[in-house]
C-alpha cells in the first residue's frame, strides 16, 4: 500500500464515521423528547454532516479519480464504507442515542485534539475546526448522561442498558492496521492507543459521576477498518443512497 | 401519575457584539440552568447572533405593571432640565 | 376602577395608534382567547409541519441538500418554540397547549396532512407552502399583540431562505432530466390546490373577521392574501416551464390580478376535520414523540431537584 491509498482510506474512516452518525441523529429530527432538544440534536447532526462533507471532498482529491464528496457518500457500496461500528447502531430510545453519542464525542474529542498536530495541513485544519464543534457536543451529551444516569430509576436503567449494549462496539474505535502504521510513520495520522487511554479515563470518570457502572470487559467486535459492518449499515445506506442510485448522473 | 412537565420558563438575553448590551431575544424551557444555557445557544444563536448569553428563570424577574405607568414614569415628564436641549447657549459658543 | 367600556375604548385606541398590546395590559377576554387559539394553531402547524419534510432528511440526494433540509426542519422546531413561548405570555402553559394538540382539540394547518411522495415535494413545499405562509406571516408581524408580532418578525427573517431553497430544488428538477421534470410537475400538481386552500376559507364564509381585523389580530382577508400569493407564484412557475394545474386560471388585465378556478372546499373542510390522507399518522407521530419523551422529561426534573437540594 502506498501513502496516497492509505491517506484515502484514512479520510474515509474519519468522514464516514461523521456521516453515518449524522445520518442516524438526523432521524430524530421532529421526534425529540422536547422541542429544545430536537433543535440541539439537529445542530449536532449538522456539524457531523459538515465534517463529513469537508473530509470526503478532500478524500476525493487524494484519490485522484475525480470523485466528488457526493459520489463518495452516495455511490459506494456497504463494504467500502469505513465508519466505526458504533456510529451505525440504530437510535433505540433517547438514552441509547445519548449514550452512543457520548461515547463517540469523547472519541472524536481526543482524536481531533491529536490530529490537529498532523503534518497533513488539510487534516490538521479540519481537525482544529471540528474540535470546536465536538467540544460543544461533548458538553451537551455529558450533561445528558448525568441527567439520565442520576435522574429517575427508569432513566438510570435505560442509560445503563444502553452503555452495556454499546460497549462491545467500542473496541473497534481504536483498532489500527497497516494504514495507521504507514501514516503514523509519516506524521499524518495519530496513535489510537493514546486516544484509547484518554478515552477510557474520561468515560470511566463520567460514568461514575452519573452513578453508572462501567461495563465489565466483554469480547469486542471488530471489522470497520476492513469494511465489515453490522447488518444495520446496509439498510441505512439503502435509504440514504436511493435517489442517487435510482436516477444516476443527474443534478439535484 | 404526576403532571407532565415541559420544564420551567427561562428568558434569554444575547449580546450580539462586544461592547453592546445584552438584549432580550426570547424564551425557552429547561429544567436546569446548564440546560437553559445550552438550549439558548442551540435555539437563539444558530445564525451567529451572539457572542455571549444570559439566561434567567422567568419567575425571578420582577416586572413593573401597566398600572405603575403613571406613578413610575410620568413624574419624569416635567424634569426637562435633565436634557441638554433645555439650556440656552449664546450663538457662536462651541463645544458645549 | 375603570369600567369595561372605558377599558375597551382605551384598548381600541391604542391599537388604532399602532401601540402594541403587551402581556400585562388589559385586553378583552375574547381577544385573549382568539389569540391563544390562533397562536397555538400556528405553533402546532410548525411542529407538525416538521414531519412531512422530515421524511426526506434521510433520503436527501446530496450532502448539501441534506444539510439544508436539516437546517430548515430545525428552524420549524425553533419557530414552534418561539410561538409556544409567545402563547404562554397569555397565561397558558406549553404542556396544556400540547395536550390540546395531542387530544385533537386543537387544529393545525391543513396542508401538513398531505403526503410527501417524492423528493420534488420538498421543493414544492418550500416554494408553495412556505411561499404562502410567508404572505400570511409578514401580515401577522404587523399585528397588535407584542409577543406574537415579535415572534413573527423573527420567524419571517429566518424563513426567507426556506422559500428560496424550495424554488432552487424545483429549478434543478425542472431544468434536469425528463424524469426530474416530470417529478417536479407532479409535485406542483399535487401541492398547488392544498397550498391555495391553506390560506383559509373564502372571505364570505369566514366568520367574525370584522372584529379580528379591528383588533389587528387578523391583518388581511384570506382572499386578499391568496390573490397576492397567486400573482407572485404564477410567473415563477412560468419561468421554470411548469404548468399550474388550474385550467381556469386567467390573468385579468383590468385588475392586474390572476383569477383562479373553483376551489374544492369540501376537501379542505374534510382535511381540517381529520379526514385528510395523513391526519392520523401526523398526530400519532407527535403523540408518540411526546409519550416516548415523558420518561426523559421526568428524569431531567428529578435530576434538577436533586441538584437543588445539594446546592441549598
Amino acid at each position: 500500500m502506498d501513502k496516497q491509498k492509505a491517506l484515502f482510506q484514512y479520510c474515509l474512516r474519519l468522514a464516514d464515521s461523521s456521516l453515518i452518525m449524522g445520518q442516524r441523529l438526523s432521524e430524530w429530527c421532529g421526534h425529540g423528547p422536547v422541542l429544545e432538544e430536537d433543535i440541539a440534536l439537529t445542530n449536532i447532526a449538522l456539524d457531523l454532516v459538515g465534517q463529513a462533507t469537508a473530509i470526503l471532498n478532500y478524500a476525493g482529491k487524494v484519490e485522484g479519480k475525480g470523485h466528488t464528496e457526493d459520489d463518495l457518500a452516495f455511490l459506494r457500496p456497504e463494504r467500502e464504507f469505513r465508519n466505526v461500528l458504533l456510529a451505525e447502531q440504530p437510535n433505540g430510545d433517547y438514552a441509547f442515542t445519548i449514550a452512543r453519542q457520548f461515547l463517540f464525542d469523547v472519541y472524536q474529542y481526543y482524536y481531533y485534539q491529536s490530529l490537529q498536530k498532523s503534518k497533513d495541513e488539510t487534516l490538521s485544519a479540519l481537525s482544529e475546526k471540528s474540535l470546536k464543534e465536538v467540544t460543544y457536543h461533548l458538553r451537551h451529551t455529558s450533561q445528558w448522561m448525568l441527567r439520565l444516569g442520576d435522574g429517575t430509576p427508569e432513566s438510570h436503567e435505560r442509560v445503563q442498558r444502553a452503555i452495556n449494549e454499546l460497549w462491545m462496539f467500542t473496541g473497534d474505535l481504536f483498532d489500527m492496521d497497516e494504514v495507521d502504521a504507514l501514516l503514523l510513520k509519516e506524521g499524518v495520522s495519530i496513535d489510537l492507543k493514546e486516544v484509547k487511554g484518554k478515552w477510557e479515563n474520561h468515560v470511566a470518570e463520567l460514568l461514575e459521576k452519573a452513578t453508572l457502572q462501567l461495563p465489565v470487559q466483554t469480547f469486542m467486535q471488530a471489522g470497520s477498518r476492513a469494511g465489515k459492518h453490522t447488518e444495520h449499515l446496509g439498510f441505512l445506506l439503502a435509504e440514504m443512497q436511493y435517489l442517487q442510485r435510482t436516477y444516476p448522473d443527474v443534478k439535484w | 401519575m404526576e403532571k407532565d412537565t415541559q420544564g420551567t420558563l427561562w428568558e434569554v438575553f444575547v449580546q450580539a457584539n462586544p461592547g453592546i448590551p445584552h438584549k432580550h431575544v426570547g424564551s425557552l424551557h429547561a429544567s436546569d440552568e446548564e440546560m437553559a444555557l445550552q438550549n439558548a445557544r442551540d435555539v437563539y444563536t444558530r445564525r451567529k447572533e451572539g457572542i455571549s448569553i444570559w439566561v434567567v428563570e422567568a419567575k425571578n424577574i420582577k416586572a413593573s405593571s401597566p398600572e405603575d405607568i403613571g406613578s413610575f414614569f410620568e413624574p419624569a415628564n416635567d424634569k426637562v432640565y435633565r436634557h441638554p436641549t433645555f439650556y440656552k447657549v449664546p450663538d457662536g459658543v462651541k463645544h458645549l | 376602577m375603570k369600567d369595561e367600556k372605558t377599558l375597551l375604548e382605551e384598548f381600541q385606541s391604542k391599537i388604532d395608534k399602532g401601540i402594541k398590546i403587551e402581556p400585562k395590559d388589559w385586553m378583552p377576554e375574547k381577544y385573549r382567547k382568539q389569540l391563544i387559539r390562533m397562536m397555538s394553531q400556528h405553533a402546532h402547524s410548525e411542529i407538525v409541519g416538521m414531519l412531512p419534510e422530515g421524511n426526506w432528511i434521510t433520503r436527501a440526494p446530496s450532502l448539501r441538500r441534506k444539510a439544508i433540509l436539516l437546517a430548515k426542519v430545525q428552524d420549524e422546531a425553533g419557530h414552534g418554540m418561539y410561538l409556544y413561548s409567545a402563547t404562554e405570555t397569555l397565561g397558558i402553559d406549553r404542556s396544556e397547549l400540547l395536550e390540546q394538540l395531542h387530544t385533537g382539540k386543537a387544529k393545525y394547518s391543513s396542508i401538513f396532512n398531505y403526503p410527501t411522495l417524492t423528493w420534488a415535494d420538498i421543493g414544492a413545499i418550500g416554494w408553495l407552502v412556505d411561499g404562502a405562509a410567508i404572505m400570511n406571516q409578514t401580515a401577522l408581524a404587523k399585528g397588535s399583540y407584542g409577543p406574537y408580532s415579535r415572534a413573527m418578525v423573527r420567524i419571517c427573517k429566518e424563513e426567507s431562505f426556506h422559500n428560496r431553497q424550495g424554488y432552487e430544488i424545483m429549478c434543478s428538477l425542472a431544468f434536469g432530466s425528463e424524469e426530474q421534470k416530470q417529478m417536479a410537475q407532479d409535485a406542483l400538481n399535487r401541492w398547488w390546490w392544498p397550498a391555495i386552500m391553506m390560506l383559509g376559507p373564502s372571505d364570505d364564509s369566514s366568520p367574525n373577521s370584522d372584529e379580528l381585523m379591528r383588533w389587528k389580530v387578523k391583518m388581511e382577508s384570506n382572499d386578499a392574501i391568496r390573490e397576492r400569493f397567486i400573482d407572485r407564484t404564477v410567473p415563477q412557475a412560468d419561468y421554470i416551464g411548469l404548468t399550474i394545474p388550474d385550467p381556469d386560471l386567467m390573468f385579468n388585465k383590468e385588475t392586474g390580478h390572476y383569477k383562479h378556478g373553483p376551489i374544492n372546499w369540501e376537501e379542505f373542510f374534510n382535511v381540517i376535520k381529520g379526514n385528510g390522507p395523513c391526519n392520523k399518522i401526523r398526530l400519532k407521530a407527535r403523540v408518540d414523540a411526546d409519550r416516548n419523551g415523558r420518561w426523559v422529561r421526568e428524569a431531567t426534573e428529578a435530576y434538577a431537584a436533586k441538584k437543588r437540594i445539594v446546592n441549598s
